[in-house]
């Protein structure tokens, strides 16, 4: 991975956001980082804020509080000047039903203030995407080409990608991943609102996990991975007693059965436990790291040991 | 292979028609609940200007001898019936609802048109029905709910009106005949809206399919009943729906057996409708759409030009209307020109909102053109208001995150319906101002029939920036412009015949329209209402510019 720190200004700081709809808060205090030219993935359980939160970097909305800068610009108020730097995909395209898909590239290129045709050719000829056919005409995937046509031919600086590859097939998602590589290599900047994994641990430098409208953690994949317990099954010749796997520090969930003993234990405590199972003469080990699944599930359900101070010890299967 | 099994085409299977409709009731009562103040409010202002006119012009010519002084001949006359349609009955009962029947007829079918297509076309292209129809719910359903309500709404303002009427005091077999003129345009126009919905892919499309009818079914009324009695054209009428409402001829003829064709019209539609509806696929029309161009002209760039492109079939459909209107309106000065005499007439006409002095002929040209600026302001309201379904739909979020700025978007959403309104008078005037001299050296000018329809600026730009600054501070209440222009309308329209309270008179711009080519323009209320219509269209940008866009 690309090192984006040192020297390099932030593309969009956000602090503090707060947002409500009437009732409904839908952003609680929000903060994220992009950093310049990294792909940073932005994830969460429906409903967290992600649209909202990529709204209000939009300018379409108006935050009740915090701040938010965006290549250095306030998007409410220089909303048009830092449009002609950014480039966005909604999650649900909807298209003009008259006009074809390659007006509609196009016109988006025009309204953003131009558009680069060898990287539009390219573009259309891998997505293969057919220009002719009418908005009302295109399948979901094909819209959703059709936006990510236009937005990835522009040469701007920063995108805005708001789950883009809903209704993608697996070629179209590995063409979308192609593309989002050479991005990086040019230096841009992604921010990325995903729900699939694989495509957010492909892709992406950092991520932010936002629950509740709030930022739940925020790293390098590897330094999240870091921070959720790993699973231990070990055989044992001497099985321990009850005692002492309460004196375990950081383990959980321990179930001893015969000479079996399972747990999943915080990443930092995993030398301690080994250390001690080896003492007991160890005949079979098993040491699983977190899935990207559970790592995602345990924080998008609000447990985990990023939230140490939840007593809810609850794990899925 | 035996002969039995040999490649036939597939047969249909047949699905039992309960099938189909399963979920009707269900559907029924979300689209009640769904409409429960649209249809509620609409159904009300219909009955409430059915009656309360009725009972204003009788205030006004209480006994039958008052009301046919003279004013029988002045409802003949071939250019008024155009407009009204026949009402030759010689009693002050008929006179009460010489303007309610034939415009209410129309109105109910627009109300007919609007409750189908919002249950039918647009649920279907904002995939809303797709989420239903993969649920437990027929095929025919939704259409089912939607022509239920629709037909529910047309018979609840008819027959209340017609009990109102009645309770006026007025003749049971009239108020009668009066329900069944408004039941027969309503429930045939509901028809058509079922074939509409079905045909086109859009709701647009849809909206373009079943007006556009609606104004030719209107057009060819005003011929044929303008025609003289016994001639071929004359019987044209009852090729069109609203010429059924007319020849019902309530407090006259009271034909009250003309239902049976409105009847009629709603079941051939509604099973021509279900006949596509069964042979087409969930979000398609009848009509395909075609491919189109591989690249953008170079001239679409820029919210104006997208949004101008957007309008394009709007644009035609209204010019298109306009050149048929002004030919039927120049042609008719014939026909007015000929009772000059009368002063009767003159002074019906003027009431009607002709203004005072002038030749005969201006009289009625200007009584036309306030028809017709409600026409085009409605034109205008329906364009500004695509701001707010842009916003809806998602893609004025998607022009918003391009360099467009929300003043030029908001701008090129205000700016198209000006300009189209301006042309599209202009075009009626000039229409009116090269076919009327032919017919009639009485007819006004070109230039003098132009500057009259341009008069009506200011109006319709008043009504183009009250839609404007619901669109730009109250998104969600938009759809209210449309009740603001609909009782403006009704309010002047009705209110010069009766004893409305003058303040109410003086609240509707549409009172204020000027009485050219007859009197005499006055500037004074033209700057004032333009500047007012600019006040509104601004505040309306001030607010679009600071609240949310999603
Ligand atoms: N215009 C709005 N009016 C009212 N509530 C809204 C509006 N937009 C969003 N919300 C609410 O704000 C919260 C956050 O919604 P948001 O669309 O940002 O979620 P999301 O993280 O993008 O979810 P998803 O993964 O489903 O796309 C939700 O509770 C939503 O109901
Ligand atoms: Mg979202």
């Amino acid at each position: 991975m690309r090192c984006t720190v040192g020297g390099v200004t932030d593309a969009i700081t956000v602090s503090g956001l707060r947002k409500t709809f009437g009732r409904t808060v839908a952003l609680d205090g929000l903060d994220l980082t992009v950093r310049a030219g990294e792909v940073h993935g932005f994830l969460g359980p429906n409903g967290a804020g992600k649209s909202t939160t990529i709204r209000v970097l939009l300018g379409l909305l108006r935050a009740d509080a915090g701040t938010a800068t965006v290549l250095g610009r306030d998007p409410w108020r220089d909303a048009t000047d830092l449009h002609r730097s950014l480039a966005y995909v909604p999650g649900d395209v909807v298209l003009w039903p008259t006009l074809t898909g390659g007006e509609t590239i196009d016109l988006l290129g025009r309204l953003r203030g131009g558009i680069d045709e060898d990287r539009r050719r390219r573009l259309v000829e891998r997505f293969e995407l057919d220009e002719t056919k009418k908005g009302k005409a295109y399948s979901k995937g094909n819209r959703q080409k059709v936006a990510l046509v236009a937005a990835l031919a522009s040469g701007v600086p920063l995108l805005v990608l708001d789950e883009p590859t809903a209704g993608l097939d697996p070629l179209m998602e590995e063409v979308f991943q192609r593309e989002l590589a050479a991005l990086r290599d040019d230096g841009r900047t992604v921010l990325l609102s995903s729900h699939i994994l694989s495509e957010v641990e492909r892709a992406c430098d950092r991520v932010s996990i936002v629950r509740a409208g709030r930022i739940v953690d925020t790293g390098s994949l590897d330094e999240l991975r870091h921070l959720t317990r790993t699973r231990v099954h070990a055989v044992l010749e001497h099985a321990p007693s009850a005692e002492e796997v309460a004196g375990w520090p950081g383990a959980h969930d321990v179930t001893v059965e015969g000479d079996e003993v399972r747990c999943s234990v915080d990443a930092e405590h995993l030398g301690t436990l080994v250390a001690d199972l080896g003492r007991r003469g160890v005949t079979g080990l098993t040491v699983q790291p977190p899935t990207l699944e559970e790592l995602f599930l345990a924080r998008y359900q609000g447990t985990g040991s990023t939230d140490r101070e939840r007593e809810n010890e609850a794990q899925p299967a | 292979m035996t002969a039995a099994t040999a490649p036939t085409a597939p047969a249909t299977p047949r699905i039992p028609v309960a099938t189909r409709l399963t979920g009707f009731g269900q559907l029924l009562r979300l689209a009640w609940r769904r409409d429960r103040i649209l249809v509620p409010s609409s159904v009300l202002g219909l009955v409430l200007f059915s009656v309360g006119s009725a009972q204003a012009t009788l205030a006004l010519y209480p006994t039958d001898a008052a009301a046919t002084a003279g004013l029988s001949s002045v409802l003949a006359n071939p250019a008024v019936v155009a407009l009204y349609g026949p009402a030759s009955a010689q009693s002050a009962d008929a006179l009460a609802v010489i303007k309610t029947v034939m415009l209410g007829a129309f109105l109910v079918g627009v109300l007919g048109l609007v409750v189908v297509r919002r249950h039918t076309r647009t649920e279907e292209d904002e995939g809303r029905l797709e989420l239903l129809g993969a649920g437990v719910v027929g095929r025919w359903a939704p259409l089912a709910a939607a022509v239920t309500l629709a037909t529910a709404a047309v018979v609840a303002a008819s027959v209340l009106s017609a009990l109102g009427l009645a309770a006026l005091g007025m003749d049971p077999a009239g108020s009668a005949a009066f329900a069944v003129a408004w039941l027969t345009g309503g429930l045939a126009t509901v028809g058509i809206a079922a074939v509409a919905v079905q045909l086109a892919s859009t709701t647009r499309g849809a909206g373009g399919l079943g007006f556009g009818a609606l104004g030719v079914l209107f057009a060819v009324r005003a011929v044929a009943d303008s025609a003289d009695p016994g001639t071929v054209l004359h019987g044209l009428a009852w090729l069109s729906p609203l010429g059924w409402a007319g020849r019902v001829e309530a407090y006259g003829a009271n034909r009250q057996w003309v239902l049976v064709l409105g009847l009629l019209a709603l079941a051939v539609g509604v099973l021509v409708a279900v006949r596509v509806l069964d042979h087409r696929d969930l979000g398609a029309g009848v009509i395909p759409v075609r491919a189109g161009p591989r690249r953008a002209g170079a001239g679409l760039a820029g919210p104006l030009a997208l949004v101008t492109r957007l309008a394009r079939g709007t644009i035609v459909g209204w010019a298109v209307g306009m050149v048929l209107g002004g030919v039927l309106v120049g042609s008719l000065l014939g026909a007015v020109t000929d009772m000059s005499g009368d002063p009767a007439i003159r002074d019906l006409l003027e009431k009607m909102g002709g203004g005072a002095g002038g030749l005969f002929a201006d009289v009625y040209v200007a009584t036309e053109i306030h028809f017709v600026a409600a026409a085009v302001a409605a034109a205008a309201t329906a364009l500004v208001l695509r701001l707010v379904a842009a916003e809806r739909t998602g893609q004025g979020e998607v022009v918003l995150a391009t360099a467009t700025g929300r003043v030029r978007w908001y701008t090129a959403h205000l700016v198209v319906p000006v300009v189209l309104t301006a042309a599209l008078l202009a075009l009626l005037g000039a229409v009116v101002g090269l076919v009327g001299p032919t017919v009639t050296p009485d007819a006004p000018t070109f230039g003098e029939s132009v500057g009259a329809t341009l008069a009506a600026l200011p109006v319709v730009w008043l009504m183009t920036g009250v839609a404007a600054l619901l669109a730009g501070a109250l998104p969600r209440f938009a759809p209210f412009a449309w009740g603001v222009l609909l009782a403006s309308f009704l309010v002047s329209e009705v209110g010069p015949l009766t004893d409305l309270p003058s303040w109410l008179l003086d609240a509707s711009p549409f009172t204020h329209l000027s009485t050219l080519p007859a009197g005499s323009f006055g500037w004074v209320a033209a700057l004032v209402l333009t500047a007012a219509a600019l006040a509104l269209m601004v505040a309306g940008g001030v607010a679009y510019r600071r609240r949310d866009v999603a």
